[in-house]
């Protein structure tokens, strides 16, 4: 339905733009006096006119239809108050199912036959209504702008004001999205912190939010949720993994910037920092694909032939694996700044009869590090968001740990693990995915924020 | 006559394929202040960045010719050019104090050429290498401020403390008061009066009146040829080259 | 005093020696960093190749014992056909390998040695050949996935016969094959067609082709003219007021939050509060726009940027608006920038799994997707899925998978790196 009412709509506008061109193309001739604005305009105006308040309406309604559908289907129910949320969205989907022909029930009870009545009746009239309604108001806002046209109307100051004002909200959908990730998140925080105190999940040691089950919302044993989400070992499993990571993207990315941008011939430099940068393209769960069939067992197979044991689901692997996705993370950021520094500062250095390399480790380290420091904070805070390569090669089981050999889980692995199955909207389980979201979010925001602020501030500026 | 510290046999040097300079030959007098002057675009840059070998950092010059300092060919192979610059130092038409702190500036040298490591004797180099380039009184009380945070002239007296922490024989200097006003380029003129007595100095300047201020011998350069070398004077009252006398009487340049 | 000259002599050979040390210490890091690009690629690629190909055994099929006049093919109908009971005439036919066989148990094996589909291959041969049917036919039945992988040596044969699927007599059957020439590769166009099965041989990737290429469409259709008309606002006509900067403080953060915050979103917002399908590329398309949309307009912006005033200006001279002098001569001349921007963010997206996971986009499809509102997986999801199997069959059609998707990613970068050149002026 949706779309063949688009597509209505689409074509009077497309009419009405003809439409208001010709008006505007006679209204010009007949009178001799110039329009102030072009024809083309008066058609954009009566074809705004045409489209732009149907469609809002359309998406007014679509929004709002299964609410108040729902709402006057269950409407019997709802008077009885003895239904929870819950169980009326289950019993929605049943009089859904029922009105399709599937049997659900042993004996359809009056109500339910209401019910289901009622959902033939609003689902057939809904639709003609909402024909009915816009295109009824797109055909009257037509006739209205046609008879708009006139000598004084500047259709043009009109349809440029218009497109300002799409433009302007497209660009308030930044905003929208940042509102709509907090106040998803802290909803479903607050939520889950009105049944677990927000100390037990900042510092609890032990995380298993399987053991919790649910019967009813309020049956909750509180002895149940107590000690299940301990969020300290997914913090410590991230600590360590990213750790790792860092250990590996560090010196590698670090030494090849320095390479890249103080010895490599410029030959060298075009065709490596490309190469390199496909590292960072490649998507991450071809990453992870590698991480858990090749890497995880070669460091099983080699820890343990070295007599060590070694999970096959090892943090070591994990973090290699994820040390190598960020290099380019590190080394193109810091190529850029190292090769930022003046020139003046490194011919200071030679004329003062230093080596290359004491050049670069006391002269031009030490300027661009600023930079270089910058570049870690946006490393370490990518490699904390990340979560294919831990789904995959990391562990499941919350193990508070320092061992790289060991498997660690992360808050990724978690907010993924609990999501992905069936899930109950309503439970400590599922809200804790969002609490560990909201620590993620916070932190990596916290870490991309100090990262701008170091290099501003310490950044030296050689005008 | 003073003995000779630089001397430069039929120097070609090349950017690439273009050639800047031609055939040049020159000595320098120890201990004396030689003055290099010309148009933009002459070659005395190219020319005293040979004598410290800056050149080899950029890929595409190239140098043909001699250049000796006491009689050592610089541009022989087993010649380390670090220790070259010890003992030819230089200072640049921008002052470019590292951006470290005043102290670390002047330490700088001393430090990774290994001639003091222990801080007292670090100190000792770096005050008296303030006070030989008559920044120490204005300073004395912030040596661990940062060195990129003092005036221009102040910055360029730094680089010029920087240059002689190491002790070298011979100060190049490119230009070093261009990018100075005049009151700070009088201070920086008047210290090579008394630096001249330790240290034998070539500078590159674009002003000829502060050549014929500070130097002894002066060298005339135009289009990559060394035109005309000579006592200051003779230059500057009694030239035997046209191009020279034109240069000075200001009809180009 | 040549004591000291000897020590600083020293001095010197050492700072020259760390100096050559560092030197290749960079230099290794370097070819560190490259080999490892090269390691993933060789790896994929020798896993995965294989996946474009599979095993075929030749069998010759006796149509003449299913109807004693082929020609009366031609006259049924498709729907005729597929009513026609064919199990016990297919078996006959593979029977027929080896007429020697007796028992029920070896029998059975040797069924086994073929997909689980043959009969339904004999029937689609009957199907597209049947005006053209002769008394016996020789068809190319698709091998089971173990037999496929045995035939490509990926197999490990020497195991005991009790830790392995495949058992002695089958393998004895299928060398016997090999020796009558009978086993052959065959392009296997169905991997590239068909959607998900849970049997490996069977199991194709191109339900998450289309559900991918649906994805992609959605973000293309929001996030393309939602991020160049935000960026023509913040460029142009912004002024330079609190909201403006709070709106490029947002963009500039959503660029570095984790995607999977942005699965939670699109769980939390999209799917609860406005009750679309789960699932579907739609909601999938739009969780993405949100993640690409910064990307598209800083990028827009910049291309915007380098536009430089004389254009403005002359328009504005001739007596345009602002507004037309932005849109008819600035934006056209910033679209490559802003094209270039547009075909990376979505190359980025293409490859994005953690979000889709969590709104859903994990379904086992079995059927193509024909809309973007019908639920699938993506080509990304699919190697997720895929990798969790543990059966060798599908280590390389992961593999396989992946394959296409970098070479679609190849592609895309390569596309905006070519629009970038042709079109990009320098000013």
């Amino acid at each position: 339905m949706g779309f063949i009412l688009i597509s209505l709509i689409i074509l009077i506008g497309i009419t009405s733009y003809f439409l208001g061109n010709l008006r505007a193309k006679n209204l010009r001739t007949s009178n001799q006096k110039n329009l102030k604005s072009l024809s083309h305009y008066y058609g954009y105006y009566v074809a705004l006119w045409a489209v732009v308040p149907a469609l809002l309406i359309l998406l007014m309604i679509t929004s709002f239809k299964s609410f108040f559908i729902e709402q006057y289907v269950l409407s019997d129910f709802i008077a009885l108050g003895s239904y929870t949320e819950t169980e009326l969205s289950l019993l929605f989907t049943q009089i859904e199912n029922t009105a399709m022909g599937i049997k659900l029930f042993d004996e359809n009870t009056i109500l339910i036959d209401g019910a289901v009545n009622k959902l033939n009746y609003i689902n057939k009239t809904s639709e003609n209504l909402t024909y009915v309604t816009v295109l009824g108001f797109s055909g009257l806002l037509v006739l209205y702008s046609i008879f708009n046209i006139n000598h004084k109307l500047n259709s043009r100051k009109i349809v440029e004001k218009f497109l300002l004002v799409l433009y302007f909200t497209c660009s308030l959908v930044a905003i929208m999205t940042t509102v709509g990730i907090i106040f998803s998140l802290l909803y479903e925080t607050l939520r889950f912190f009105s049944q677990v105190p927000i100390t037990d999940f900042l510092f609890g040691l032990n995380w298993s939010p399987q053991r919790v089950f649910v019967r009813e919302a309020g049956d909750l044993d509180t002895r149940d949720l107590a000690n299940a989400f301990g969020a300290v070992p997914l913090f410590a499993g991230t600590f360590l993994i990213a750790l790792i990571a860092m250990c590996v993207s560090v010196p590698v990315g670090l030494l090849t910037a320095i390479y890249m941008s103080e010895y490599a011939s410029p030959k060298v430099r075009d065709w490596a920092k490309p190469i390199i940068e496909i590292l960072a393209g490649i998507p991450t769960v071809v990453y992870g694909f590698f991480a858990a069939l090749t890497v995880a067992p070669l460091v099983r197979d080699i820890g343990q032939g070295a007599g060590l044991t070694v999970s096959s689901e090892s943090a070591l692997a994990a973090g290699f694996v994820m040390g190598i996705m960020i290099i380019p993370f590190i080394s193109s950021l810091s190529d850029d700044v190292i090769k930022s520094v003046p020139q003046s500062l490194r011919e200071g250095s030679y004329a003062m009869g230093a080596t290359k390399r004491e050049t670069i480790v006391k002269v031009l380290l030490p300027a661009a590090l600023p930079g270089i420091v910058g570049s870690f904070l946006l490393a370490v805070s990518r490699a904390i968001g990340e979560t294919m390569i831990v789904v995959m090669a990391a562990g499941l089981n919350a193990k508070l740990t320092a061992n790289p050999l060991d498997a660690a889980t992360t808050i990724t692995t978690q907010i993924v693990v609990i999501l992905i199955g069936d899930q109950e909207f309503d439970s400590p389980k599922t809200q804790s995915a969002f609490a560990l979201g909201l620590t993620l979010f916070v932190v990596t925001l916290a870490l991309n924020f100090i990262a701008l602020q170091v290099v501003k501030k310490y950044t030296e500026r050689y005008d | 006559m003073k003995s000779i510290k630089i001397k430069a046999d039929n120097l070609n040097v090349y950017y690439g394929e273009k050639q800047a300079l031609f055939e040049v030959s020159m000595y320098m007098e120890e201990k004396q202040v030689t003055a290099l002057i010309g148009p933009s675009g002459c070659g005395k840059s190219t020319f005293i960045r040979c004598l410290n070998r800056m050149n080899d950092v950029i890929d595409i010059c190239k140098v043909q010719g001699k250049i000796e300092i006491d009689g050592n060919d610089i541009y022989a192979p087993d010649m380390q050019v670090e220790q070259l610059r010890e003992r030819v130092g230089m200072v640049f038409q921008k002052p470019n104090p590292f951006p470290k702190s005043i102290f670390e500036n002047v330490a700088y040298g001393p430090r990774i050429h290994g001639i003091a490591e222990h801080k007292s004797d670090l100190e000792e180099i770096v005050v008296t290498s303030l006070k030989k380039a008559a920044l120490f009184d204005e300073v004395k009380d912030r040596l661990s401020d940062s060195g990129t945070s003092l005036s221009g002239g102040q910055q360029q007296r730094l680089c010029i403390a920087r240059a002689i922490s190491v002790n070298p024989d011979i100060i190049l200097m490119d230009e070093p008061c261009s990018a100075l006003d005049p009151i700070a380029t009088a201070r920086i003129e008047e210290l090579m009066g008394d630096l001249k007595t330790e240290y034998t100095i070539i500078i590159v300047t674009h002003s000829m009146q502060q050549a014929a201020r500070v130097s002894s011998r002066t060298g005339f350069f135009h289009l990559g040829k060394l035109v005309e070398v000579d006592k200051t004077e003779a230059i500057f009252s009694n030239p035997s080259d046209q191009r020279t006398q034109d240069y000075i009487t200001g009809r180009f340049g | 005093m040549t004591d000291r000259i000897e020590q600083r002599i020293n001095s010197l050979n050492k700072r020259l020696n760390s100096e050559k040390r560092f030197r290749i210490y960079c230099i290794g890091a370097m070819s560190f960093a490259l080999a490892w690009v090269l390691i993933l690629f060789l790896n994929i690629f020798s896993s995965g190749y294989s996946a474009f190909y599979r095993t075929v055994i030749q069998v010759d099929v006796p149509f003449l014992n299913l109807i004693e006049d082929t020609t009366q093919f031609s006259e049924m109908s498709s729907e005729d056909i597929n009513n026609l009971s064919m199990y016990s005439f297919s078996k006959k036919a593979i029977y027929r390998l080896f007429p020697d066989i007796e028992e029920k148990k070896d029998k059975k094996m040797l069924i086994r040695l073929f997909s689980i589909e043959f009969e339904q291959e004999i029937r689609e041969f009957l199907k597209s050949n049947k005006s053209n049917i002769n008394e016996t036919e020789t068809i190319y039945l698709t091998a089971s996935d173990d037999v496929d992988q045995v035939n490509k040596g990926n197999y490990p044969r020497d195991l005991d016969e009790d830790k392995r699927r495949i058992k002695d007599i089958q393998l004895l059957f299928f060398d016997d094959l090999v020796d009558r020439g009978l086993v052959s590769y065959e392009f296997n166009l169905p991997f590239l067609m068909r959607g998900d099965s849970r049997e490996p041989e069977l199991a194709g990737v191109g339900g998450s082709i289309v559900g991918s290429l649906f994805t992609i469409l959605v973000v293309l259709i929001l996030s393309f003219p939602i991020g160049i008309f935000a960026a023509i606002y913040l460029e142009e006509f912004a002024p330079k007021n609190r909201v403006t900067d709070f709106i490029e403080i947002n963009i500039n953060n959503l660029a570095a939050v984790p995607s999977i915050v942005f699965g939670l979103l699109g769980l939390g917002i999209i799917l609860n509060t406005f009750g679309l399908p789960r699932s579907t590329p739609l909601v999938g398309g739009i969780v993405l726009s949100l993640m690409t949309l910064p990307t598209i307009i800083i990028a827009t912006r910049a291309s915007l940027r380098a536009v430089p005033p004389s254009i403005r200006e002359g328009a504005l001279a001739v007596g345009a608006t602002k507004m037309q002098a932005v849109m008819h001569h600035v934006v056209p001349v910033a679209m490559p920038g802003a094209l270039t921007g547009t075909i990376i963010g979505l190359a980025q997206a293409l490859g994005e799994t953690a979000p889709l996971l969590l709104i859903g986009m994990v379904a086992f499809v079995v059927d193509v997707p024909q809309t973007p509102l019908d639920a699938s997986a993506s080509l990304p999801v699919q190697v997720y899925l895929w990798s969790e199997s543990a059966e060798r069959g599908y280590v390389e059609k992961t593999s396989a998978t992946i394959m296409m998707l970098l070479g679609f990613l190849i592609l895309m970068n390569l596309a905006a790196v070519l629009i970038r050149r042709k079109f990009e002026t320098k000013w």
